[in-house]
């Protein structure tokens, strides 16, 4: 067999290890060895790439110094990457993920522009420039624009969930929408450019420059709320950025990893965009909306039940069943483990404790069960909306904590709601809903929630983190 | 098999292989690779979703493959800008591949059993 041959089925092993990792991600055990997979495929794909006959003859002519260069650039990265993942907080993990992948488009698109750039030195000097429309010249232009698009998309998101100063407020100018379909077509152009003429850096990189402004312009109009499904599709972006690039190279491993990712990027927008009841060119193009929604002093007027800690209390000590509903002001007021306390003391009486989950719920997909996991609240106590639904009727008490628009159920009763179809944890079907906000404003959606008056709806007024500690210790001692 | 460098596309030694074929055949293996990948992923319960865009995020760092190749590839002429591109792409490749494997570790400890 030849030595391509076995390289080749190196990156098919590494491939199958990577199919398997993300079969393995159907449960928490069985993911930590899956993860465990996928690392080692990916060890395997990297290692397979040293004995590419390209880089065996360069090491035959120029001995050991061009691998020992990569192998430290290699090194560094991986220091810097394991070092970030290590620190990072957890309840800043869309943020991280963010980064990764536009790490992860910028080295895509540098790929492509390496490659380019020696084939055309190479083309040069045998005097014969790089035909025009080859898969190599489609694909580079493509791995270039993705890739661009991509690392800047993230840099901005970052900007976004980091909540650095600049990138407060949405951009929102009126002439956007103008502005990048200037930049569309401008793309379009430069990508016909690139194909037509491969033979030229010079476009390529005006390409990628075009794709960089692209990349910002998408997306600082998008919202704080539709952040999820932006880190789905930057995701997504990164796999088939990866994928564009197999196709430069002529290489299988990047094109089925990278598609792999696309694929998982691509399915998670899906369920974002149902979770929030938008669509993707909405979440995309759109900006909230203006609502014409119900006034909210005819839905809040005298009917709102404010309680104390102390009454509260004495609502939960004859609870058999609580469900606690975390929305995302509960991990902004790092109230995770105060909610930990909370179930502790309930459970010590004798109570059953669960958490409802929306898909939502957190500023990536499955975010909240991450924070609540790192409060060392067990997975099985975690429970999916569609799971735990059927189960609010049997329910004592439900305890929304942070949550808003996910539990009106305006949404099953009002189809002239702006979030009418949307679905939602039916809270309100539970014996007595305990609801822990600072005050009646809307949520990110901007409209007044029935609940909030509902006859089985008692208000608690306070800070997340407060309310938690303060119900905490009346129930100790009541 | 096929070899997979680049100087054997514009070297007229390509008329050996016909590169719709080899174009036709990525596709095949980027369709289907896709199916696969919407088959096992939508089986992943909600609860996992951060640590498998974590995960799959480390493995979208395939690319470090490509930029070793590249990087690590010197002409007879010489080194060129296109090897301190490639060795760029390395570096960060490596950090979202080292950062996402560990960071999905660190997630999924979290949500093992806790000893008491």
């Amino acid at each position: 067999m030849s030595s391509q041959a076995w390289i080749n089925l190196a990156y098919l092993v590494a491939s199958m290890l990577f199919i398997v990792a993300f079969k393995l991600m159907t449960g928490p055990r069985t993911a930590v060895r899956g993860n465990y997979l996928g690392a080692a495929g990916m060890a395997i794909a990297l290692l397979a790439a040293c004995f590419e006959p390209s880089v065996q003859e360069t090491l035959a002519a120029r001995g050991a110094w061009p691998l020992v260069l990569v192998a430290l650039a290699a090194v560094v990265g991986a220091a810097i990457g394991a070092t970030m993942a290590i620190r990072y907080p957890m309840t800043g993990m869309p943020q991280m993920v963010a980064l990764l992948n536009g790490f992860g488009g910028a080295a895509s698109t540098l790929v492509a522009g390496a490659e380019l750039w020696n084939a055309t030195a190479t083309a040069r000097e045998a005097a014969s420039p790089l035909p025009a429309w080859t898969q190599f010249a489609i694909a580079t232009a493509l791995t270039g624009l993705i890739g661009a698009v991509t690392f800047w998309g993230s840099l901005v998101a970052f900007g976004k969930l980091e909540e650095l100063p600049q990138f407060k407020k949405a951009w929102t100018d009126p002439n956007r929408h103008w502005i990048n379909l200037g930049l569309g077509l401008g793309t379009l152009l430069l990508l016909w450019g690139v194909c037509a003429n491969p033979s030229s850096n010079l476009l390529f990189w005006a390409l990628v420059i075009v794709g960089s402004v692209l990349g910002c312009t998408l997306t600082m109009p998008i919202g704080g709320a539709d952040m999820p499904v932006v880190i789905c599709l930057l995701n997504s972006y990164s796999g088939l950025a990866a994928a564009a690039a197999g196709f430069v190279i002529d290489n299988s491993v990047l094109v089925i990893a990278g598609s792999l990712v696309g694929a998982s990027g691509l399915i998670l927008t899906a369920i974002m965009c149902q979770a929030m009841n938008r669509s993707l060119v909405g979440v995309l193009f759109g900006g909230l909306g203006t609502t014409t929604a119900a006034n909210a002093d005819d839905v809040y007027a005298g009917k709102v039940k404010s309680a104390s800690a102390e009454e509260i209390a004495m609502v939960l000590e004859g609870a058999d069943r609580v469900v606690i509903v975390p929305g995302y002001g509960l991990a902004v007021a790092q109230a995770q483990h105060a909610v930990r306390e909370l179930a502790n003391a309930l459970e010590k009486r004798g109570t059953t404790v669960e958490y409802a989950i929306h898909p939502v719920a957190g500023r990536m997909p499955g975010h909240m069960n991450v924070l609540l996991a790192e409060a060392d609240i067990p997975y099985e106590k975690l429970r999916e909306m569609d799971d735990i639904n059927p189960t609010f009727p049997e329910t004592d008490v439900a305890i929304v904590i942070g949550a808003n628009d996910v539990v009106n159920p305006a949404a099953r009763t009002d189809p002239k709601s702006p979030i009418a179809g949307m679905p939602i944890l039916d809270v309100d079907k539970a014996r007595t809903v305990v609801v822990v906000k600072r005050s009646l404003s809307p949520g990110f959606a901007g409209i007044p929630n029935p609940l909030f008056a509902a006859d089985n709806t008692l208000m608690y007024f306070a800070d997340g983190k407060k309310a938690i500690l303060d119900l905490t210790s009346a129930l100790e001692k009541g | 098999m096929i070899t997979a460098s680049l100087p054997l596309l514009i070297a007229d030694t390509a008329a050996a292989v016909d590169p719709a074929a080899t174009f036709i055949r990525l596709l095949t293996v980027f369709l289907l690779a896709m199916w696969v990948g919407f088959e096992v992923i939508t089986k992943v319960p909600q609860r996992l979703h951060t640590p498998l865009t974590s995960g799959s995020n480390a493995i979208s760092g395939i690319t470090a493959v490509g930029a070793i190749v590249v990087a690590a590839t010197v002409a007879a002429a010489g080194y060129r800008f296109g090897n301190l591109l490639g060795l760029l792409a390395v570096v960060l490749a490596m950090v979202n591949v080292a950062g996402g494997f560990v960071v999905t570790h660190r997630m999924l400890e979290m949500f093992q059993p806790k000893k008491k």
